[in-house]
């Protein structure tokens, strides 16, 4: 079971994030991090390669410092890393994402492509279904559940209220959502053996593309405004008189809400 | 000259760091209450290779040097201890004794346990009799056909009461002074070693330190790190390591003080503001900055010295006296900073003024360091 993880350097989700004037986030101005969401996805693969044997080899798409991503993805126990750069890439959107990812991907051998459910800074979450499409591959998005079996690769697919179980023959395209599993931590030997892993850098020109379809020429949506959310309105505050108030008033807002 | 560390040191410190914030720092008042490191938390460090860190890599270990080495001890800083001593105890003390001083034999057979954390390692050298005057131990080990008689007693051995085998400085020629001291391996299940009481300490709850007698232990020949004599040799050189590590913890201590303490200035208002508007309270945090700044930089000096194959010796001294001072005076004006807040057991502070309290004394006092340091100034090295 050969698995391509493909994840992204994200800004560490708790920075406070700046915008350049085209809305896009200034990502030199902040430190950054694997998008936690993928961090899922590496671990799933890592506990496939496990328990069926293969390997696991990271893809990405980013600025020469994503790297680093890589590199921890290696230290976690991945085989190998695919690092896409080229500044004509930059401000891709999420389709010509997918796209470049695809003709990365066609110089790769895998069974299963999997990634995190969204990133934590765009958070469209299309990449894996644009992906798919692109890979003209099955997509099962949204595993909280994966499991190898008769040729066939089979997920519980989160949604609202409960989930449902998809199953599809492998080669296939998988995001997961958190808590599908609990990534690992690498360890000092893996910090160690990923120094020694080989990192392939893919440029625009290895990809086979027309020049119009990635970057900021390709891109199909467009941040229009970024507008920052609003502040959190203050909480209320009771003050009652008698532990027997305090009850009184807790379940009168519990059933004002609808809680109860 | 170049001030970035390598990718893996940085790949370890973000670990660290990352296993600190997450795992450690909850645990905080609980190891101080019950006095220990939870078992689960222990076997979690030891699987991340945290008991291997400047092992050699043929030997099993992760090979990232003094400087990862340091690197860690840092990051561990920030919270208890504890962490740091029962790592300084099995890693850079008894394991580093072996990997400097002993036979590839010797390494062989206890390194690569001794990294994945199976059997944990002490450093037996102070006595009743014996502290900063470490020449005049009084344990005496006696040859006796293929092995080595061992008599006398250890004091304040950290690990002791959990150690699988011990570093145990003894004297083999007495009238040779500290040319006829000679250092072994000593398992914890040899016939004769008894441990004693558990020390009451004033911090530093959570590692475990006790006496360690010897009565007739009968130690295999082989056992013996390096030759005969070379004993205060391999401790002198054990200790040019543990030193710089002990320094980096000094630093990382330091800076988790100043961190509670800026973030304690401004949240604590005073005749209407926060009390890092006053100036008496800025002067108290530059300055720690600043030291703390200086302190971090010679360690990193330091530990670069040892990986580069360097004697560091005379740095190893001014590291330990300058880093466990400035820690004095950092977390002494991070108590001042919280006030009354500061001398309460509910805040972490209050545990870090007592655990920052034995750096000055412990793996060579400020007075013998300043002697190591005047010593070599005089003798014009």
């Amino acid at each position: 079971m050969n698995v391509v993880v493909c994840v992204k350097q994200v800004p560490d989700t708790t920075a406070r994030k700046e915008f350049l004037p085209d809305n896009r986030i200034n990502r030199a101005a902040v430190e950054n991090v694997i998008n936690p969401f993928d961090e899922y996805a590496i671990e799933e693969a890592l506990r496939l390669k496990e328990s069926q044997g293969g390997s696991v080899t990271i893809l990405t798409m980013g600025p020469p410092s994503a790297e680093d991503s890589i590199r921890k993805a290696l230290a976690m126990g991945a085989d190998s890393g695919v690092l896409v750069t080229d500044p004509a890439l930059e401000g891709s959107d999420a389709w010509s994402t997918a796209l470049v990812l695809s003709r990365a991907l066609a110089r790769l051998d895998y069974d299963l492509v999997m990634t995190g459910m969204e990133s934590t800074d765009a958070r469209t979450g299309l990449v894996p279904a644009a992906l798919a499409e692109q890979l003209k591959l099955a997509s099962l998005t949204y595993a909280s559940r994966v499991e190898i079996a008769d040729g066939k690769v089979r997920v519980n697919r989160q949604i609202p209220g409960g989930y449902q179980e998809v199953e599809a023959v492998y080669p296939a395209v998988v995001s997961v959502v958190k808590g599908v599993n609990e990534p690992r931590y690498p360890s000092l030997k893996g910090i160690m053996a990923a120094k020694r892993k080989e990192i392939q850098k893919l440029g625009f020109s290895d990809l086979d593309l027309p020049a119009d379809s990635a970057g900021k020429t390709g891109e199909k949506a467009k941040a229009v405004e970024v507008t920052p959310r609003p502040e959190k309105p203050a909480g209320e505050v009771i003050r009652p008189d008698s532990p027997e108030a305090a009850a009184g008033a807790i379940a009168d807002f519990l059933q004002a809400h609808k809680f109860i | 000259m170049d001030f970035a560390l390598p990718d893996e040191v940085t790949m370890l410190r973000d670990l660290v760091r990352e296993y600190v914030r997450d795992r450690l720092r909850p645990l905080t008042m609980q190891v101080e209450e019950e006095d220990r490191i939870p078992d689960g938390i222990l076997q979690e460090m030891k699987d991340l290779g945290l008991f291997s860190i400047p092992f050699p890599e043929e030997y099993g270990g992760a090979g990232l040097g003094e400087l990862g080495y340091c690197v860690a001890f840092e990051e561990l800083g920030a919270v208890n201890a504890a962490y740091s001593n029962i790592i300084g105890g099995h890693c850079g003390l008894c394991g580093m004794s072996i990997a400097l001083g002993g036979s590839d034999e010797l390494k062989g057979r206890y390194l690569p346990r001794m990294g994945t954390g199976e059997i944990l390692g002490a450093f037996a050298l102070t006595e009743p009799n014996a502290g900063s005057d470490a020449a005049h131990i009084q344990t005496t080990a006696r040859r006796d056909g293929d092995s080595y008689l061992l008599n006398g007693s250890k004091l304040w051995v950290s690990n002791g009461p959990m150690a699988d085998l011990y570093t145990v400085f003894a004297v083999t020629d007495r009238d040779q002074g500290a040319k006829g001291v000679s250092a072994f391996v000593v398992e914890r299940d040899t016939p004769g070693v008894t441990i004693g009481k558990i020390d009451e300490k004033m911090g530093l709850r959570g590692s475990r330190t006790s006496e360690v007698f010897f009565a007739d232990a009968r130690v295999p020949a082989e056992n013996l790190i390096g030759e005969e004599g070379k004993g205060f040799r391999v401790a002198m050189r054990t200790l040019d390591g543990g030193r710089m590590s002990l320094g980096a913890s000094c630093v990382g201590q330091a800076q988790a003080a100043l961190d509670l303490a800026l973030e304690w200035s401004k949240q604590r208002i005073q005749f209407g503001q926060p009390i890092a508007s006053n100036q008496a309270i800025q002067w108290m945090l530059a300055d720690s900055e600043v030291e703390i700044h200086a302190g971090r930089m010679m360690v990193y000096h330091g530990a670069w010295k040892i990986d580069s194959g360097q004697r560091a010796s005379h740095e190893a001294a001014m590291v330990k006296v300058y880093c466990s001072e400035m820690l004095g005076r950092v977390v002494d004006r991070a108590v001042q900073v919280h006030g009354g807040m500061g001398y309460m057991k509910e805040f972490d502070i209050e545990r870090m003024y007592r655990d920052a309290r034995i750096t000055r004394i412990y793996e060579g006092t400020s007075e013998v360091q300043r002697m190591i340091i005047a010593q070599d100034l005089l003798s014009g090295d």
